[in-house]
């Protein structure tokens, strides 16, 4: 049965806004939902309050994958993060369109966006197999040895993604991370999450091994606390939260001696050496 | 009853070969001036694949204005687009790669297994891993503000020719330059396959011009001031004539040229990986490598040994149809080539070495030689200096690491060496000692984008790959 | 030939360090790349079902598990004897590998239904594990052969080895092989999976010939990594290098983790390019495998058929 006036009025599938967990999208285990507005004031979405327990569990993925990320070749981890770069593109409509709607920006400004948010992903993505390159040495010691040094990876690292602009500063601190070989538990802005989930659906669809990048929407007042006193995190960049959160973090932090940064600047290769780690190896020169 | 293995051909069917190629200028298709063609065949079969352009001087310089005219738009591209275009080149690649494999080995003489497993996946990865660097350059340590060229010459060899293609081409583009670039005479195909390529990546018409022709082409270009520099890969003594000619020009030069590489064996060596490497080194792509371990330098109480696993080894290399995927060693590219191997090689007989040829069935049609060494091979021999580039081995003995490393180094040559041994010290301490590029310590013949390539001494100037290698392509830069 | 297999080391532990310190090492990069360039090969049509027969004859039709019934051990005696019901043409399997209390009903059934020239071998000496004492590994050994096992799969003493008690591991051996007399041949199983480094499969493997193994097997099939294409190939090596020492061929059976016929025909292509034709036949190259068998099945029939086939084609036991 079909008739002109219902064919006017389609009701769209509206999505359905989850966590990204170990290459899953679950809700979370607590079941919590909040509401977001746009910025008219209007309700849009109904995204999960990512619990301690979902962090723990993201934390238990991230540790996971490590080892596959870290051990595939610089190489590898490059051609996997341009596609993710592919699938941003192939999405860039439905990333506008949450940009517009979220930060009330005019498309243009809300295209612009998705679109420098994309160049520099592909930027960090080129960057996997030159760092060592550039910030390895050979070192000239005394006696018959080589010596050199490589930056290697941390290990897993919590992203507090800035607010705004929603997707391009979420991009500015997960990239780099993802360069340096590490996996990544992003816990998205709160008021401003549409982008991060978005960009998790480009993900799942990217040949990302599971548990290599993991998206948290929720509280970061409630779920910082957490991050900083887990002993299974390596790392925090703690760009999206404020001086007094990133207090309290560092604080929490100094037990397991986390790598914290917080970035005001945008990209840099330095964004990708602050989560690595600098190994020094000697080795005799003789018959 | 035996385990034969069956034919297991790759289909051409993927491959449309034109009857007639043109030039690649300026983005189209464009005929030569003089309408004159060569032809190209395949060597493992004879057969004549198709007739190609052959570029005159005239055509040279109307791929140079073109190059001029895309290097307007080229270099005011913001870089992180220039690196996109080289993005999708490689992705493109990658997606035509069974095309571009089957291609390259009825054009060159190579295995099918080759092509696909090693030629055409480096061949996108050097592009991929150039489209990184476009954007980053000022970071690469050759300078606050490095600068391009311009446009660029480049003159390939037939032994890769796609991937001589992708080590030219993409560092070259990935700073900024534009270019004309000549293939060789005999393995034109890759390249005007690659042409397509630039078509669908929308390249920008004249950043990429590709003139086929001969040696008289290649001077044309070496020659035409509206070069500002040029990259040859390619014979010694091509090399030295090119230094000549443009000494005084002012224009920037690398050279990557021949080699007689010295494959050195310890005592302490891993015995089966030593044998797979001293294959590789020196059969592998029929022996045409620059980098080939061409001189086995065996230390003499492992000698006997390892040489029985070598004939042993040897006796399992399968010769024949290149699109067959279990042949291991295809045609000689050419039958000059052939004629030249075979010289040398009867040097050797001459000269007092003696021969050693795995017995394999030679095909009726197509330039063949089967995988041979030589033993009680000295350095005043012919086939210990002279680069065969042909399955050729001479097996030379040594009695203390001093005496290996002489050995190795007395050459006029000096672009890759092997030392396979168990101790890491005498790995570190053999590397420091040579005087080679490229040393590969218990492998052999790895290539890599990121990694920087070229040689010492007569084997050239400058380095492709790597950080190192954009220093080629950008002006002031070492 | 250099010397035999029993001058190569008087068991004392000073003397097998010594032999064992001959041995040249193994890369393990080179070693992986050899192993996948030959996995490259393409083995099409006739070549193809000469292989899949070939391995269908080698395979050591096993099954171990702690619920094994005399049901389940006729069944798969049944399928050892006629793979495929519709097609009498396919050979029958290598062997039956059993637990030692399931040899007499294995034995029984294969006698009773046509099968008297497939033997019986069990697995022995405290099998997967290894661990228990040496009467323990005896009359485990002792109870198979009088049920009528005529090979016996025993595993070596993964923990000696890898302490370094070496003779430990040489004499269990010895003692073992001298069990079995010639009433049975003696596989000597590394446990490759727990060995982990070539440079420890290689001398383990030299130290099993050394001690009298008619056969050096990978992998018990519990543990993983069990019969990876790179393990088989270094022990390919050891076998035809300890052939070039003493002029004995000893057998290599990997097992575990081969369940397609890609898998078989790959392990067929290392034996030719390794240690050579010679060892292409069930006396010294057999498959520990189960499920196996079925999707060689599927893939001969899809040589005579044409079509690709589907479970319900071939027998589930």
């Amino acid at each position: 049965m079909s008739n002109s006036k219902s064919r006017a009025m389609r009701l769209d599938v509206k999505k359905t806004y989850k966590l990204f967990i170990g290459g899953a999208f679950p809700r979370s285990e607590s079941g919590r939902t909040y509401q977001v507005a746009d910025s008219k004031g209007e309700f849009i979405a109904n995204p999960s309050l990512a619990s301690r327990k979902d962090l723990r569990d993201a934390v238990v993925a991230a540790r996971s994958a490590r080892a596959g990320w870290s051990g595939a070749t610089a190489f590898n981890r490059g051609q996997i993060l341009y596609r993710i770069a592919e699938m941003m593109e192939g999405r860039s409509a439905q990333f506008v369109d949450e940009i517009i709607a979220l930060e009330g920006l005019t498309p243009s400004a809300a295209k612009k966006q998705v679109e420098e948010a994309i160049d520099l992903w592909v930027w960090y993505s080129g960057w996997c197999d030159k760092i060592g390159s550039i910030y390895g040495s050979t070192n000239a010691v005394s006696g018959s040895f080589y010596n050199f040094t490589i930056p290697d990876s941390l290990g897993v690292v919590a992203v507090f993604a800035p607010a705004k602009p929603s997707l391009l500063g979420l991009v500015h601190s997960l990239a780099p991370v993802l360069a340096g070989g590490n996996t990544a538990i992003v816990i998205a802005s709160e008021k401003y999450p549409l982008s991060a989930i978005t960009l998790s659906e480009a993900i799942g669809t990217s040949d990302v091994p599971g548990g290599v990048v993991n998206i948290l929407t929720g509280s970061a007042a409630e779920l910082a606390p957490w991050a900083a006193s887990h002993m299974d995190i390596d790392g925090i960049d703690a760009t999206g939260l404020n001086s007094t959160q990133e207090k309290e973090v560092r604080i929490a932090g100094a037990d397991n001696l986390k790598r914290i940064s917080s970035f005001k600047d945008g990209a840099s290769p330095q964004r990708v050496l602050a989560f690595m780690e600098n190994k020094t190896v000697w080795h005799p020169i003789g018959v | 009853m035996t385990f034969e293995y069956s034919s297991a051909p790759e289909s051409k069917a993927i491959v449309t070969i034109d009857p007639v190629y043109k030039l690649f200028i300026g983005g189209k298709f464009v005929a030569p001036k003089a309408g004159k063609t060569f032809t190209t065949i395949n060597p493992a079969t004879e057969e004549v694949l198709a007739k190609i352009a052959y570029a005159e001087k005239s055509d040279v310089d109307k791929a140079v204005k073109a190059a001029q005219e895309g290097l307007k738009v080229w270099s005011k591209m913001a870089p992180s687009e220039r690196g996109k275009y080289l993005y999708r080149i490689a992705r493109i690649m990658q997606e035509r790669a069974r095309e571009f494999a089957v291609l390259e080995t009825m054009d060159n003489g190579k295995p099918i297994r080759e092509t696909r497993d090693v030629d055409i996946p480096l061949a996108a990865a050097h592009f991929f891993y150039h489209a990184g660097w476009a954007d980053k350059l000022e970071h690469a340590g050759v300078g606050d503000n490095p600068k391009p060229y311009g446009v660029v010459g480049q003159i390939i060899p037939w032994n890769f020719p796609l991937l001589m293609l992708s080590w030219k081409i993409a560092p070259a583009l990935a700073t900024g330059n534009t270019v004309v670039l000549k293939p060789a005479e005999t393995t034109p195909l890759t390249a005007l396959l690659f042409a397509q390529v630039c078509q669908q990546a929308e390249l920008p018409a004249g950043v990429v011009n590709i003139v086929t022709g001969d040696g008289a082409t290649g001077a044309a270009i070496v020659n035409h001031p509206g070069i500002n520099k040029i990259a040859f890969t390619g014979s010694t003594d091509v090399g030295k004539l090119i230094a000549r000619s443009v000494a005084g020009t002012g224009k920037g030069l690398t050279l990557e040229l021949g080699g007689k590489g010295a494959n050195i064996v310890f005592e302490d060596a891993p015995m089966d990986e030593t044998v797979e490497g001293i294959v590789n080194g020196i059969f592998f792509n029929q022996g045409h490598v620059c980098c080939a371990g061409s001189r086995l330098l065996v230390q003499e109480n492992i000698q006997d040994e390892l040489l029985e696993k070598l004939k042993r080894r040897m006796s399992q290399i399968r010769l024949g149809d290149p699109l067959d995927k279990n042949t291991d060693i295809g045609a000689i590219n050419s039958r000059e080539q052939l004629e030249k191997i075979t010289e040398l090689a009867i040097s050797g007989d001459t000269e007092g070495a003696e021969r050693f040829s795995a017995a394999c069935t030679i095909p009726a049609k197509g330039f063949w030689y089967p995988p041979t060494f030589f033993t009680g091979v000295t350095q005043a021999h012919r086939i210990a200096r002279e680069e065969i580039f042909g399955p050729v081995l001479s097996v030379i003995s040594f009695r203390t690491p001093q005496e290996a490393i002489e050995k190795a180094n007395n050459t006029p040559f000096g672009l890759s060496a092997g030392v396979w041994t168990d101790k890491g010290s005498r790995i570190l301490w053999t590397a420091k000692h040579l005087r080679a590029g490229v040393i590969w310590a218990n492998t052999f013949n790895k290539f890599d984008p990121a990694s920087p390539f070229g040689g010492y001494k007569e084997s050239g100037w400058g380095r492709e790959g790597g950080r190192h290698g954009l220093a080629a392509y950008l002006k002031g830069a070492k | 030939m250099v010397t035999t297999a029993a001058a190569l080391t008087d068991g004392s532990l000073s003397s097998i360090k010594g032999f064992l310190k001959t041995l040249s090492p193994v890369d393990q990069v080179g070693a992986d790349a050899r192993a996948a360039m030959l996995a490259t090969r393409s083995i099409k049509t006739a070549s193809k079902k000469w292989a899949i027969d070939m391995a269908i004859s080698m395979i050591d039709l096993t099954t171990l598990e702690g619920a094994d019934t005399d049901g389940k051990v006729k069944a798969i005696c049944n399928k050892a004897i006629r793979p495929d019901p519709t097609d009498p043409s396919v050979p029958h399997v290598g062997a039956i590998c059993v637990y030692n209390d399931m040899v007499t009903v294995a034995r029984k059934q294969l006698d009773e239904s046509g099968g008297h020239d497939i033997p019986v071998a069990a697995v022995s000496t405290a099998f997967p594990s290894g661990r228990a004492s040496l009467e323990v590994k005896e009359r485990d050994t002792k109870d198979a052969i009088a049920n009528g096992a005529t090979e016996i799969d025993m595993v070596i003493d993964r923990g000696a080895f890898l302490s370094g008690d070496l003779e430990k591991v040489f004499s269990e051996i010895v003692y073992i092989k001298s069990l079995c007399g010639d009433k049975a041949h003696l596989k000597v199983i590394l446990e490759t999976g727990e060995l982990v480094t070539y440079d420890n499969v290689r001398r383990a493997s030299f130290l099993a010939m050394a001690a009298g193994a008619d056969f050096i097997k990978t992998s018990t099939g519990k543990v993983a990594p069990a019969a990876t294409a790179p393990v088989v190939l270094v022990m390919l090596e050891a076998v035809r290098d300890f052939y070039q020492m003493t002029g004995v061929r000893i057998g290599v059976k990997p097992a575990g983790g081969i369940r397609t016929t890609k898998d078989a025909i790959k392990q067929l292509v290392l034996v030719k390019e390794t240690a050579g034709e010679e060892w292409l036949n069930p006396g010294l190259f057999r498959i520990g495998a189960s499920a196996l068998l079925n999707d060689l099945l599927m893939q001969r029939q899809k040589l005579t058929s044409g079509h690709y086939g589907g479970a319900n084609y071939v027998t589930l036991d």
